[in-house]
């Protein structure tokens, strides 16, 4: 049984966003316009925080830190759901019955990364991105709390391709997976099975500069940062 | 005064309406549909109408629900912790302290339904829950509490249920079958009162420990989580020693305003207020050592994120609600309590009505600081919340309808127990015990 996680380089990180904009278009994330995301209710299911900014121009540098869900193996927002809405399945991954939400948000105030997001109204998308929706990922109705799930409808096509074809999902096959790792210009992203020895977030995981986020929490996130050198 | 006066005195309020009452009513149920009105806005908009976003998740419906819940631990208080203890003069106050309970737990409940984004998956929490949630205790423990509170409630009435079914043979027709069918055939007999007074010591015993739980359970929400501020042990205990408060203070101000409406002055005495009043000073004073005992910790410990929070309320943003809960808390009730208010009842009520607002304030500043300073602050938007015109319309319709609800109550029901006054009910009971 695999053990889905991701590793993140820091150093090869540029801040570039392209992992943020492909994932709203990936996931069929709704916009909320200016005026709301002002207010706090903009939905990024990846984002790419700027921690801080060292030095003075023209001798600064910037730390980025792109912040997904962590995919905890110890979830704190699993052990307060009310209804079981949201879960940690077989192979790790910390997804979300959109049905079954009651949207109380308890979930998401017991999160420590903030990277459960509340449908505050009516899911909306501007005119030509109606049309851009992804038939894959199912849309989320107003009320209820959503947040990345690993590309999990990616994850599942592979799986279903490697089934088909009789053979096992290779390492080369999951590492570009999801939708933020495809598209990062930097190479800076990798995803796989993290109980695989061989696999590259494995071993990158064990590398001396990884580290993990609010590891002292000990939640457990299956998303390891390697930190610059 | 006779008790046969006494008892004409209490069942007044039961055979005419006023004209103010009407007009009080009114205007009551005027807010209640204002409130339904912007809830309905909210139904069909969404959460967005709120001032909620993230990361304060929460607002003032989850404030609301803190605040009812906690109101509702007058009664029992009163009611159950005091029988235990033989307070005899919690006698007169009992019922209107234990109404203030069956009424306000119902808002309580209602105000984390009002809070939900798909209320109409309520019913998920029955066919999916899990025990591992802290919202799934609280529906266990506030459902379990609402129940009992209004079985405990109505067992104590039923006496007095059939005193208006025997003595009042003028009302109107539907009043009086209303009161045939729920004294369910109660006659009095010494062996009857024997059993009440039974079940109602078992029960009170019962209540004493759902009033530990309750409060607590709901204070767990919070702690359960691993926020700033709210991670703490003593967040239970402190929500507990709050709720008694301002329920004992909620009860001084219904007894004042039962005593002038009612007409009441010879059985809700100074006295009573005066017994109340030693009580208050207790509370007050074991809320500031919790106060202490918190904030010390806290600031003793100079923990990055919890400190954010702190200063938060100490200096920062809610500096001004902050010290004006501690005000309206501590120094305002305290020096009342130990001046004007031993012999003024109206001084009284304005320290009823200063710790109610104190405490609906504390809740405030336990909720919404903590959830405006994230523990990724620094990565994260900062957080800020003003409640909108939608959520003070439905908290105001929670508390009109409080307010509805026991007002409608007086109208068919005697407020003060007269079966528990009876000199001749008190004969049976002793009788039964030789």
């Amino acid at each position: 049984m695999p053990r889905w996680g991701m590793v993140i380089d820091l150093d090869k990180c540029t801040g570039c966003q392209s992992c943020s904009a492909v994932c709203r278009a990936e996931n069929s994330v709704p916009f909320a316009g200016p005026e709301q995301a002002a207010l706090g209710r903009a939905i990024f299911w990846q984002e790419v925080l700027e921690r801080e900014v060292l030095g003075h121009y023209p001798f600064l540098e910037t730390q980025f830190l792109p912040r997904l869900c962590m995919h905890c193996d110890n979830p704190p927002c699993v052990k307060v759901c009310p209804v079981g809405a949201t879960f940690r399945n077989e192979e790790g991954v910390v997804l979300m019955d959109y049905d079954r939400c009651i949207g109380c948000r308890l979930c998401a105030t017991a999160c420590p990364y903030g990277v459960r997001y509340f449908n505050w109204s009516v899911p909306q998308f501007p005119a030509p991105l109606v049309q851009a929706l992804n038939p894959d990922v199912p849309l989320r109705p107003k009320g209820v709390v959503e947040k990345c799930t690993f590309c999990i409808h990616r994850l599942e096509a592979a799986k279903a391709s490697a089934a088909e074809e009789g053979r096992e999902l290779s390492d080369a096959e999951v590492v570009l997976l999801t939708a933020c790792n495809q598209a990062c210009p930097a190479s800076a992203r990798y995803f796989g099975d993290l109980d695989d020895p061989e696999s590259t977030v494995s071993r990158l995981a064990r590398s001396p500069r990884a580290f993990l986020f609010l590891e002292e929490l000990g939640t457990e996130p299956r998303v390891y940062y390697l930190k610059g050198e | 005064m006779t008790a046969q006066d006494e008892e004409t005195l209490l069942l007044a309020p039961l055979t005419r309406t006023s004209r103010r009452f009407v007009l009080f009513m009114g205007l009551l149920l005027a807010v209640v549909v204002g409130g339904a009105l912007a809830y309905l806005r909210q139904l069909i908009d969404g959460l967005v109408v709120t001032g909620m976003n993230r990361p304060v998740y929460w607002g003032v419906y989850i404030v609301n629900f803190v605040f009812f819940i906690g109101l509702a631990h007058s009664g029992t208080f009163i009611s159950a912790i005091l029988r235990l203890v033989g307070a005899d003069w919690r006698k007169p106050l009992a019922r209107a302290a234990e109404a203030i309970t069956v009424f306000s737990i119902p808002f309580g409940a209602a105000s984390i339904l009002i809070d939900l984004g798909r209320v109409d998956r309520t019913l998920n929490v029955f066919f999916y829950g899990r025990f591992m949630s802290p919202l799934i205790w609280d529906v266990v423990s506030v459902g379990l509490y609402l129940f009992s509170s209004v079985v405990f409630f109505y067992l104590s009435l039923l006496p007095d249920i059939a005193r208006c079914r025997d003595r009042l043979t003028d009302v109107p027709r539907w009043q009086h079958q209303m009161y045939r069918v729920l004294a369910l055939g109660w006659q009095d007999h010494p062996e009857r009162y024997r059993r009440l007074e039974k079940v109602l010591g078992g029960m009170a015993v019962f209540m004493a420990m759902l009033v530990v739980i309750v409060h607590t359970v709901v204070s767990w929400v919070f702690g359960m989580t691993l926020q700033p501020g709210w991670h703490t042990a003593i967040l239970g205990p402190f929500f507990l020693v709050g709720a008694i408060f301002s329920g004992s203070g909620a009860v001084v101000v219904a007894m004042a305003v039962l005593r002038r409406a009612f007409h009441l002055e010879e059985v809700l005495t100074l006295k009573h207020f005066n017994y109340m009043r030693k009580l208050l000073i207790g509370f007050t004073l074991v809320w500031l050592y919790f106060m202490v005992a918190e904030y010390l910790t806290t600031f003793y410990g100079q923990e990055v994120e919890e400190m954010l929070v702190f200063w938060e309320k100490f200096t920062g943003t809610y500096a001004i609600p902050f010290w004006a809960m501690f005000t309206l808390c501590f120094a305002v009730p305290l020096v009342i309590f130990l001046t004007k208010g031993k012999r003024s009842i109206g001084w009284m009520v304005a320290a009823g009505l200063s710790i109610n607002v104190g405490m609906w304030l504390e809740r405030y500043l336990v909720i919404v600081p903590t959830l405006t300073r994230p523990r990724l602050l620094s990565e994260l938007a900062m957080g800020t919340y003003t409640p909108t015109w939608v959520e003070w319309a439905v908290t105001a319709a929670c508390f009109a309808g409080l307010l509805f609800l026991y007002a409608l109550f007086t109208r068919f029901f005697p407020i003060i127990p007269i079966w528990e006054r009876s000199e001749e009910v008190e004969a049976y009971l002793h009788e039964a015990e030789e």
